[in-house]
């Protein structure tokens, strides 16, 4: 490696390794920031204390208004480190809510960016079906607001984005990944569980990442855009995704393409990562 | 379709409500799709049903699966581009909703299920923000995923009062595992703490539904149920119609106050300080 190479990576901080909150901070212009239901509002789970699980007055989401190159925004980054990122009544909530407002404030002409820094398994099973409305309310609002503002979403790992929140990081207008992020609907160890170990082993990592990893999402074009887990990177990435020009049509509408794509596929025949990869190579942009 | 197996609860109430099995022909034959009448115009009723000659092994038992997704995205978006080109009065979408959860497997992950669901997700919330009035009837399992592919984006959510309606982000034992709970202790739990609960009527607590069709023979409606629960369809869809296309309503059950006081208090804190 070339010694401007290795300056680099030393110069590199890790995106993966911040908090929900310091991650939402490192999206947003430095100027300005002013978080929205922070934790001396002391909003916090209804259910879990009387299940023996210690809140947090979080909630395990951040909502932080601010700017992106000078435009208004509002970064929302959830914690993986509370609850494993799983979405409850009141983190889930303040998704939607602050989805809710920002389309508000499109529908007023004074459009806010929306950043979702997602990092979850999906429902908080103490709240379980609260959990699953939250989510249903988070996507109806997204789906609304995506029509007047793009809606930029982040997967930088170390949980991941799954359950129905990688719904919601489908419907992102553009989505950002690192290669130590994955995507998918049911975890690793949920499809383990539920259809056996020959169908999956969850432990084999490097299997996992080749099925549902950043590179392998970014490579069959369901990820928009792959970034090292750095700092800068994520951010101009963030950046750059509100500059591009609105795709013609949202992946999530493109059904005739996708429905092409399956029938093509033999669900008898063998079929990896790298074969999905020369199947389904990335149309630019 | 199969002789002598016993029909799901999708394909029952598909049946009594639009008449005939709404097969498309189309496939995947999961898929059912039909345009019947309901109380003076016609309505779209889609349900997915298990089909053990399923393309994807892992979707045969009336999960939501890749192709079902896909599907279900394809037939509510044909409805909203079909009347908009036509210039007609929006149809209504009734979701049969009878749905054991998403796909599990290794294959489903690599082609993108979440992807899938999101198409279909995108496809009732499309479809109810253009005008069309979307019910949602629950008539069996409402689980997981496959919940929010295909019905929770509905303007109007009704539900058949019955033991055999179910609704969940996860099925008891799988629940359990995760938990590292026993499935007794699962269900007591869903007893004390209300959204833990896998029952129509502690669900409709919550205040997410908008009717609990009570009496109802879910399994072998008569004439009469049938009469009932399209009557109960259509006042659903006279109301969605003169209400706002989001979902608001949701949010305003006594058992939702913190979902409330969240995007109260939010809404104080947006602009900042004066």
């Amino acid at each position: 490696m070339s010694d401007s190479g290795f300056a680099r990576i030393l110069a590199r901080r890790s995106f993966v390794e911040l908090t929900a909150r310091e991650r939402a901070r490192a999206v947003l212009d430095r100027e300005g920031q002013r978080e929205l239901l922070g934790p001396f509002d002391r909003l916090h789970s209804p259910w879990l204390e009387r299940q023996g699980i210690v809140p947090q007055e979080d909630d395990g989401v951040v909502v932080l208004r601010g700017r992106l190159d000078g435009r208004p925004a509002v970064a929302v980054a959830i914690e993986g480190g509370f609850q494993g990122g799983s979405m409850g009544e009141v983190g889930g909530a303040k998704i939607a809510g602050a989805l809710e407002l920002a389309l508000r404030d499109a529908e007023r002409g004074a459009p806010v960016l929306p950043v979702l820094i997602l990092e979850t398994g999906g429902v908080r099973l103490q709240e379980a079906n609260l959990g699953l409305a939250a989510i249903a309310e988070i996507q109806a609002s997204l789906i609304a607001l995506r029509r007047r503002v793009p809606v930029v979403g982040v997967v930088a790992g170390m949980v991941g984005c799954f359950g129905g929140m990688s719904l919601a990081a489908a419907l992102c207008t553009r989505l950002v990944m690192t290669r130590q992020a994955r995507l998918g609907m049911n975890g690793p160890e949920v499809v383990e569980q539920e259809a056996g170990v020959e169908e999956l082993d969850a432990a084999d990592r490097p299997l996992v990442w080749s099925l549902v990893g950043g590179e392998q999402r970014h490579a069959v074009g369901l990820a928009d855009a792959l970034v090292e887990d750095d700092v800068a990177a994520v951010s101009a990435a963030v950046r750059e995704a509100f500059a591009r020009p609105a795709p013609p049509a949202h992946r999530s509408e493109q059904v005739a393409r996708f429905e092409r794509r399956l029938a093509e596929i033999d669900p008898a025949g063998p079929l990896d990562g790298p074969a999905l990869r020369c199947r389904w190579a990335r149309e630019e942009p | 379709m199969s002789g002598g197996a016993r029909r799901s609860r999708g394909e029952i109430w598909l049946a009594a409500l639009a008449g005939g099995g709404g097969v498309t022909g189309e496939g995947p034959g999961s898929v059912r799709v039909a345009d019947a009448p309901l109380g003076e115009e016609r309505a779209r009723f889609l349900a997915v049903v298990p089909d053990p000659a399923g393309r994807f092994s892992r979707a045969r038992a009336g999960e939501v699966g890749l192709e079902e997704a896909w599907a279900l995205a394809r037939h509510v978006r044909g409805a909203v581009a079909d009347d908009a080109d036509a210039g007609r009065a929006r149809r209504p979408l009734v979701a049969v909703v009878d749905v054991a959860g998403q796909a599990y497997g290794r294959l489903e992950e690599l082609l993108g299920i979440h992807l899938a669901c999101a198409a279909a997700v995108d496809a009732w919330a499309t479809a109810r923000l253009e005008g069309h009035p979307v019910v949602a009837l629950l008539v069996g399992r409402a689980m997981s995923g496959a919940f929010l592919a295909h019905g929770y984006q509905a303007n109007r959510i009704l539900a058949l009062d019955d033991p055999g309606v179910l609704v969940h982000a996860m099925g008891k034992q799988a629940a359990a595992r995760v938990t590292r709970r026993s499935v007794a202790e699962v269900e007591r739990l869903g007893e004390e703490v209300l959204p833990m609960a896998y029952d129509v009527r502690s669900w409709a607590r919550l205040g997410i539904v908008d009717e609990l069709i009570r009496g109802v023979d879910a399994d072998a409606p008569g004439a009469g149920d049938v009469a009932r629960v399209r009557a109960a369809l259509a006042a659903a869809v006279a109301d969605a119609r003169s209400g706002p296309r989001d979902l608001g309503r949701r949010v305003r059950g006594e058992q939702r106050g913190a979902s409330a006081e969240v995007r109260r208090r939010l809404a104080e804190q947006w602009d900042g300080p004066a």
